[in-house]
């Protein structure tokens, strides 16, 4: 609005002066279109979950947890598929966090920004922009093939840890830069080392940040289907260690759907993926502001 | 009153820089003395030099932020530094924890001692450093914690510690502080519902928490009301007696108020600080050798 309006004049010849809104109204506008489209998203998100809850959740009961899949997941539950699920995401996480939030401080905390740290921001973003089937595709040739770990548990869990390792560094990164600089001059000012400057006064702030970021990894990979299926397999038994095939339960939502074998076993595996995923949020939540309360 | 003795100490046995027999006077009376005698190079006589620096120059990249500093600075007295913004006093406040490192492009040229030792040396542990020169800074900036880990930051950092004992440094540091009235009843609670001041005091109680031998204050009134103010300057003349304090402050009341010693910064043309004249506070004030001191203190630029 920092149009000069003593020279502008519009296509109908009028004076944009006449047609000029003034503040109040352009602040009550702006107001009701950011609400508008905050509603519009929330509604949408809001409608998807209840379709799916709605139609999966009768299908849930003892039997659908605790039992595994029969006649190709027609009857029977999905027990076998939520353990591989927890499973390959277990083992994507458990290499993925450490490496990602690790590489967040060394590009924050230890280097000053230069060829090294561009190369590898440069890196983390391309990969970010991925499409998974292509990490599912590397995952195959390397994981399975090459290392000849075979379709199993550590060969998902790998390729996941690969897909979501870009979303952690970024993630934990952005935390940690937003942790005002001064708590780091606080501390090492009162003799701490750069290390116990870390982990005492930038982990707290940066904490809920780099958890955010791993729950959105851990998100995805809970609902990943082309990667899994590609490195980790389909198979419906229960695996017995981690170079054993397994079948989560995006994918087994996936081969019910699209093999149309049971669209109400499809519903009720997508009715308990989403209350896993919101499961981990809460636990997460709960961890972290724990964590944060300590100190508080 | 001041039973003066002096004692003549020769050569400087530690790694100092100038290696030429220094003189050293040590005071031997129970109270901080207030008096200073400062030569013209302005180095101190009739009292110990906790603090020294010999043509230090500061460096941000290629622009010289403090130019050939030589300055004494005594032991269990409060030096001021005064001088109008971007004169370098924060930088020259800086060198003495070298603070400076965490900026990339800072160099420093010269020497600067503590207890006669470079501390710019390669060998300096500057870790340890920063335990004896401790730092309060211009805005009150407590951890998001709670009271007591904020006053045991540092001693935790320092080793393993039980409870019990830090619970002592907590109660021992924050009366030190003059805060452990207002606060005892809320160790646990969070730091930052605390009022502008008495965070300040905290962030002092912290401090002093880590038992440094030098307190260097970056301004530490400027975000207080007046009444914070004056509780701070009563902390500090009462800590002088066993700390060395060195305040960067723009308040010239405050500077007369508190300090022994007083030194004045300008910028030269080129922008890079300079000292311009250093002693005693009541000879800075009352009868200021530079013109340019006069002119800084009664108002007329800065
Ligand atoms: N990190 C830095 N990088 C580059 N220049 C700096 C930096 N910090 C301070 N300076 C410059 O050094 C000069 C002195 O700054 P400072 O020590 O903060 O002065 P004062 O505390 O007296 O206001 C100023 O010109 C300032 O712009
Ligand atoms: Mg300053």
């Amino acid at each position: 609005m920092s149009v000069n309006n003593t020279r502008m004049v519009s296509f109908d010849g009028t004076t944009p002066k006449a047609r000029r809104l003034n503040a109040r109204q352009t602040q009550a506008i702006a107001k009701a279109t950011i609400w508008a489209a905050a509603v519009l998203v929330i509604l949408i998100l809001f409608a998807i979950i209840f379709y799916i809850l709605s139609k999966g959740i009768p299908e849930l009961d003892w039997e659908f947890v605790s039992e595994i899949p029969s006649d190709m997941g027609r009857s029977g539950g999905i027990l076998s598929p939520i353990i591989g699920t927890l499973a390959v995401t277990a083992v994507a996480i458990v290499i993925a966090a450490p490496l990602g939030v690790g590489t967040a401080f060394y590009l924050t905390e230890y280097t000053y920004e230069g060829g090294i740290t561009r190369i590898i921001r440069f890196g983390a973003e391309s990969l970010a922009g991925i499409p998974s089937i292509v990490y599912g595709l590397f995952g195959f040739i390397f994981f399975v093939i090459y290392l000849k770990l075979g379709w199993s548990i550590v060969s998902g869990g790998l390729t996941l840890a690969v897909m979501i390792l870009p979303t952690i560094i970024r993630t934990s990164e952005e935390a940690i830069r937003t942790v005002p600089q001064i708590y780091r001059e606080v501390s090492l000012s009162l003799g701490g080392t750069r290390w116990q400057t870390i982990t005492r006064a930038v982990v707290p702030s940066a904490l809920p940040g780099i958890a955010t970021g791993v729950i959105l990894g851990i998100g995805r990979c809970v609902a990943e289907t082309a990667a899994v299926i590609l490195t980790a397999g389909s198979a419906l038994r229960i695996p017995t260690s981690i170079f054993a095939p397994t079948r989560t339960m995006a994918v087994h939502f996936y081969i019910l759907a699209r093999e149309g074998i049971s669209m109400e076993r499809a519903y009720g595996t997508a009715a308990l993926l989403i209350i896993l995923i919101l499961l981990i949020n809460i636990v997460a939540n709960i961890l972290v502001n724990r964590f944060v309360a300590r100190g508080r | 009153m001041l039973a003066v003795s002096v004692l003549l100490v020769t050569g400087s046995t530690l790694a100092g820089c100038s290696g030429e027999t220094s003189w050293k006077t040590e005071v031997l009376t129970s109270m901080s003395v207030k008096i200073n005698t400062v030569l013209p190079n302005n180095r101190l006589v009739h009292h110990n030099t906790k603090l020294r620096t010999e043509r230090v120059s500061l460096y941000y990249g290629t622009f010289r932020a403090l130019k050939d500093i030589s300055l004494d600075i005594p032991e269990h007295a409060i030096t001021a530094i005064i001088g109008p913004s971007g004169c370098g006093k924060s930088s020259f406040l800086r060198l003495f924890n070298r603070m400076n490192d965490l900026i990339t492009r800072a160099r420093v040229e010269g020497c600067v001692e503590l207890d006669g030792v470079h501390i710019y040396e390669k060998s300096t542990d500057v870790v340890e450093l920063r335990k004896r020169v401790g730092m309060v800074f211009q805005k009150p900036n407590p951890f998001p914690m709670s009271v007591f880990d904020n006053v045991s930051f540092g001693p935790r950092q320092h080793g393993r510690k039980s409870r019990g004992e830090l619970g002592d440094i907590v109660e021992k540091s924050l009366k030190l502080a003059a805060l452990w009235d207002e606060v005892k009843e809320k160790l646990d609670q969070s730091a930052l519902a605390l009022s502008g001041g008495q965070q300040q005091r905290l962030c002092i109680a912290r401090v002093l928490a880590v038992e440094p031998e030098v307190i260097l204050m970056d301004e530490p009134c400027s975000a207080l009301d007046p009444v914070a103010t004056l509780k701070i300057e009563d902390l500090m003349t009462n800590l002088a007696a066993n700390y060395t304090i060195v305040i960067v402050t723009h308040n010239m009341q405050q500077a007369a108020r508190v300090s022994d010693m007083a030194a004045c910064f300008l910028m030269d043309p080129d922008r890079s600080g300079v000292l311009v004249e250093y002693g005693p506070t009541s000879q800075i004030f009352t009868n200021p050798k530079d013109k340019r001191t006069e002119d800084y203190i009664t108002g007329r630029f800065g």
